[in-house]
């Protein structure tokens, strides 16, 4: 960045967005650190994590709670205090973090959207596929999903007056509603939305540019990757697999070209080494092994996040918070399983250590 | 690109404007006839200006750089609000400077009477342009001073909030970004010391 672009990026951030910057940094710090997590592992029942998730910044979501504890109910519990949050820094937040911390959302709509139509596809009731929902990614007008009978529908009924209207393209409205299509057109719209994100992130530009740009490239190579690993062996073709990677990222565009033509997971491993980030991350993962693939990334991820904090006046540490208490949730989610089912021992593998 | 571009114009903008100013005819004396007879009360008023305007415009950004984290941050933790409070009484002590140097130099400003033809005597002239002086220097300085403190009394505050021994660490940083307004102060009053309207030549 230029010397102007710096100065007035540092005297002018705090114009609009400096206080809900600083209230952000204060949620970052409530986040569970290393000693809370071994504390969870340490509890026998989930009365005893309720007990001690009381004493930390989910207090007051869970006092109210009556025994006795469900999982379901402790993960609902946390997730409203995201949710809380979220809506706290949206309704504050001036242009254009505003639309910033819109797109950070977009991605769960589009989860919200399939699942709900494929809750549908499969004869649920459509009150019980909301509560499923993500909150985070909730729009108006979501339940009349149920109603579609093909993708032209969809998008004309519903989806059309969502931000997710601009991710249909013609193609993709022709197609009828079966499963395969479900996770293409699934994977379709998150590519256009990656892009889409990326494009508004270099358009703030600055630091939020910088940062944001690196996260969301990780998280296009990761989606390329998984998008690799789960459609070896079916009848996605090649040309169909390379539409649904992202235009940007470190494996854009040679590193994507070669995925689209891997079969199975050694040539995968021998494509993601050749990028030198990568190769750090798969060396950690033994020969052979793909099952801690998953939690390898998400470590990585987590590393990322946390490095958007070292800088200041820029919106990436929105996103990385976002981020956080949805992986510090999925961690609360797998100690209160384990100990509810009784597997303390498999404990440790599931948790993803923020700090 | 732009390099070249920024490169072809420094070194041509100066012999352009003579060129231009060459075409045009223009009567370089009477211009500096003109800019002589510009009233030293002028100058002195400008200089006063400046010096209060710029202090307080830097104190002021520097405040709300400051303030609009602190604030955020206290509600989190609401310890640091007494500490980082030191971080706003530097930043108003920029706007304090300015008033200050303003009030030395308008104690300056003298009537002295001119000469027949409009003009003012030596004094009187290098009285003005000292005082235009003093007062650009402490206020220039100032805003510098303010922006600085502001943007590292922000990171302070951040800081603190989440490890509170980082605090009196940053604070040496910010002591060292509000020497730059006493710097502006002490060669403002400086300049202005020999600044008399009726000295004798």
């Amino acid at each position: 960045m230029s010397f102007g672009e710096d100065t007035s990026e540092m005297c002018l951030f705090n114009v609009k967005d400096g206080f809900l910057e600083a209230v952000v940094r204060g949620y970052k710090l409530g986040l569970l650190s290393t000693a809370d997590y071994n504390n969870l592992c340490q509890c026998e029942t989930l009365e005893d994590i309720k007990l001690y998730l009381t004493g930390t910044d989910y207090g007051p979501y869970l006092a109210n709670e009556a025994s006795p504890m469900h999982t379901t109910t402790l993960v609902d519990c946390c997730t409203r205090k995201l949710v809380a949050d979220w809506k706290y820094m949206r309704e504050n937040a001036g242009e254009p973090m505003g639309r910033f911390l819109d797109y950070c959302t977009y991605g769960h709509m589009i989860d919200n959207v399939v699942l709900i139509v494929t809750g549908t596809l499969h004869e649920r009731d459509v009150q019980e596929l909301l509560d499923k929902c993500n909150p985070l990614g909730m729009f108006d007008a979501i339940a009349s999903l149920a109603v579609a009978q093909n993708m032209r529908d969809l998008y004309r009924l519903v989806l059309v007056d969502t931000p997710l209207a601009p991710y249909f393209s013609e193609n993709l409205t022709s197609e009828d509603l079966d499963e395969m299509n479900i996770e293409v057109m699934r994977n379709t719209l998150y590519k256009a939305y990656l892009d889409d994100f990326s494009s508004f992130v270099h358009g703030v530009g600055g630091t939020t540019g910088a940062v944001m740009g690196e996260m969301l490239s990780f998280e296009a190579d990761r989606r390329a990757l998984n998008i690799t690993l789960n459609s070896i062996g079916t009848e996605l073709t090649r040309d169909d697999r390379r539409k649904l990677y992202a235009n940007f990222g470190l494996l854009y565009p040679h590193g994507q070209a070669e995925l689209a033509v891997a079969e199975d997971f050694d040539q995968i491993r021998s494509v993601m080494e050749k990028c030198p980030p990568y190769q750090a991350i798969f060396s950690r993962l033994g020969l052979g092994e793909s099952q801690m693939l998953d939690k390898i990334l998400y470590e990585e991820e987590v590393r990322q996040l946390i490095n958007t904090y070292e800088q200041q006046f820029h919106y990436g540490v929105f996103y990385a918070y976002m981020r956080l208490r949805e992986q510090e949730i999925r961690n609360v989610m797998w100690i209160a399983e384990c100990v509810a089912q009784d597997q303390k021992n498999r404990v440790q593998d599931g948790i993803v250590f923020t700090f | 690109m732009k390099a070249l571009m920024l490169g072809t114009a420094a070194l041509l903008w100066l012999p352009s404007f003579l060129l231009l100013l060459y075409l045009l005819q223009v009567d370089l004396n009477y211009l500096f006839f003109l800019f002589k007879n510009i009233s030293p009360y002028f100058w002195s008023a400008l200089g006063i200006s400046l010096c209060v305007g710029l202090s307080v415009v830097g104190a002021a950004w520097g405040i709300f750089i400051t303030g609009s984290s602190l604030v955020g941050a206290a509600i989190r933790e609401p310890r640091i609000t007494s500490k980082n409070l030191i971080s706003i009484i530097f930043c108003e002590a920029v706007a304090i400077y300015g008033v200050i140097v303003a009030i030395i130099l308008q104690t300056k400003v003298e009537a002295v009477k001119p000469n027949e033809d409009g003009s003012y005597g030596l004094a009187a002239a290098n009285a003005g342009y000292a005082i235009l002086g003093a007062g650009s220097v402490t206020g220039w300085a100032n805003l510098a001073c303010g922006l600085s403190v502001g943007i590292v009394g922000s990171s302070a505050a951040l800081s603190d909030a989440a490890n509170s021994t980082l605090f009196v660490k940053i604070l040496v940083v910010e002591i060292f970004a509000s020497a730059l307004g006493l710097f502006g102060v002490i060669i403002g009053i400086i300049m202005a010391g020999n600044a008399s309207f009726t000295a004798q030549s």
